[in-house]
């Protein structure tokens, strides 16, 4: 675990998530500008950090309605306005970027922002960005498989030689400049099947793994399977971090919580999507069971312990800015979280 | 209510021709109803590649968004080597896995010979309710024995028609009822 920076004394990770989405204010039908969103994305991960959140990501979605497209950029900002959080990308779409650029920039994002630098690489929900970048959709296995392995090689070497299918070769390559601590903890992004869980555990990577909806014992299953791959590739699960993202939105009142949070969710999916969130699985949020975190912090506490029984997981990522929230919103929620929900969560699962 | 008709093969013209009956039928009885009819024949449909659906472009993506922004879907098959055209399947293969969640689909066939009598029951139902559609579940079969020269000629055609139009348009107010009331427990 300390190879990835996870400290199990202070208990399981808190963080925010966002993949700078920029959908009109569901209430008003109207959309703050994209300069003003990302100035309200640097912002919270500023507020992020003062309430005491331990992590703050920021993923790149190359279609209509996100901002956050060049989501290095972003995290660089950040890195030189904050002081402590960690920083992380959610995801960096490895398969259309050149590895060596990828590792160039988060490296120096690293020393920027003295040390608290990680990667996330995922190979995209949507696919929009193959022909926007110039690459071909059949590669879309190959193309990811064979960038994070590069990724993978360039973070444990100074020196690579590499050869592959879609890169040009390396031939005594040094990818500079090193991060602060000579590598990152690098991840790998992986939805609910548990095919790409299973390949995370043979590559012998921590992996984060997306919760969207349904119950959340549906992830157990890709959490086992993964912590097998581990130990079936010679690695010890105990050392690998586990990381779950999900939707996120909190009230005092919980009723509060759904009335506000489900019109963005549905708008959001609806647009980026092309359909929306149904209201009776929305309404099943209540359950204890179910993934999908909205609620009074009391739920949301008991929701996060549940699957941490279930999954024995290192970190929490909420995404609670989609759907165009207004910024004081989110602000009421960072709010809540520090206050409630991470003395709670962090009283019973620190180790 | 939008309902979408959509004509499932590329072709022949029995299909056709019966979903003219169906528009027929329900602009008689509902002309408050939205109709569009999509004829695969008129539209060149790519194969489905996985993608979102909102990806595609040309007529892949006019279909395809039609189809998601229908209330109602009223599909006209014939049955090729004892299954569904191509085409067709290919449509469902375009859409998200519950892209029919709060739609109402109807359906009637148009099939060479009696033997292939439970093809939809069989394929074409499984599929719609995998889709999460609100199945209307009698539905019209109709043989070749049932044209000629490309009208149909069984008065037991038309009045099973009509029904499957009644069928379909009370379905979807029926529904769009109970998912009002389920909704309406919700205080979000």
């Amino acid at each position: 675990m300390e190879k990835y920076r996870i400290d199990r004394s202070k208990g399981i990770e808190f963080g925010l998530y966002t993949l700078g989405d920029h959908i009109p204010n569901p209430e008003t039908m109207e959309r703050i500008s994209a300069k003003q969103r990302l100035d309200e994305i640097i912002e919270l991960a500023k507020l992020a950090e003062e309430f005491g959140l331990d992590v703050f990501s920021v993923g790149e979605s190359h279609q209509k309605y996100f901002a956050t497209q060049a989501h290095s950029v972003v995290l660089s900002a950040i890195a030189q306005a904050t002081k402590h959080i960690k920083l992380t990308s959610s995801s960096t779409i490895i398969s259309t970027s050149d590895p060596v650029r990828v590792y160039e920039d988060f490296s120096t994002i690293d020393l920027i922002s003295n040390g608290r630098v990680e990667i996330v690489a995922g190979r995209a929900s949507r696919v929009g960005l193959f022909e926007l970048l110039g690459y071909d959709l059949k590669d879309y296995e190959g193309l990811f498989e064979e960038k994070f392995e590069l990724l993978k090689l360039i973070n444990e070497n100074k020196i690579v030689n590499w050869e592959g299918e879609y890169r040009a070769p390396l031939k005594n390559a040094e990818v500079l400049p090193r991060p602060l601590h000579n590598t990152l903890p690098l991840w790998r992004a992986v939805g609910g099947a548990p095919g790409s869980a299973i390949r995370a555990g043979r590559q012998g990577v921590p992996m984060m793994l997306a919760t969207l909806g349904g119950p959340s014992s549906n992830f157990k299953i890709a959490v086992d399977a993964y912590r097998k791959s581990l130990s079936d590739s010679g690695f010890d699960p105990a050392e690998f971090p586990v990381a779950t993202t999900g939707l996120f939105f909190t009230d005092k009142d919980s009723q509060v919580a759904m009335r506000q949070a489900y019109p963005g969710v549905n708008l959001g999916l609806q647009l980026v999507n092309g359909h929306g969130f149904s209201k009776q699985h929305f309404a099943q949020a209540q359950d204890v069971r179910d993934a999908l975190m909205v609620g009074s912090p009391q739920q949301i506490i008991e929701k996060i312990l549940y699957q941490y029984e279930l999954f024995g997981h290192q970190r929490y990522m909420a995404q609670m800015d989609f759907g165009g929230v207004p910024f004081p919103l989110l602000v009421k929620n960072l709010e809540l979280i520090a206050s409630e929900i991470l003395p709670a969560i962090r009283k019973y699962t620190k180790q | 209510m939008k309902i979408v008709g959509l004509s499932g093969s590329i072709v022949g013209s029995k299909t056709k021709t019966a979903m003219l009956v169906f528009e027929k039928t329900l602009r008689a009885k509902y002309p408050d109803a939205e109709w569009t009819l999509i004829d695969l024949a008129d539209y060149n449909v790519q194969f489905s590649d996985g993608r979102n659906y909102l990806e595609y472009e040309g007529d892949t993506a006019f279909v395809a968004k039609a189809l998601m922004d229908a209330d109602t879907i009223v599909i006209g098959t014939p049955i090729f080597q004892a299954s569904l055209p191509a085409t067709l399947k290919n449509i469902f293969d375009l859409l998200p896995i519950n892209a029919f969640r709060d739609k109402v689909i109807s359906f009637f066939v148009t099939a060479g010979s009696s033997k292939h009598y439970l093809v939809a029951e069989q394929q074409l139902k499984p599929i719609l309710a995998y889709m999460k559609a609100q199945i209307v579940q009698t539905y019209v079969f109709i043989e070749d024995q049932d044209y000629v020269k490309k009208e149909i000629v069984n008065d037991d055609v038309f009045l099973r028609m009509e029904r499957l139009v009644e069928d379909t348009v009370n379905l979807t107010a029926t529904y769009e009822l109970i998912r009002k009331q389920q909704e309406d427990q919700y205080d979000f």
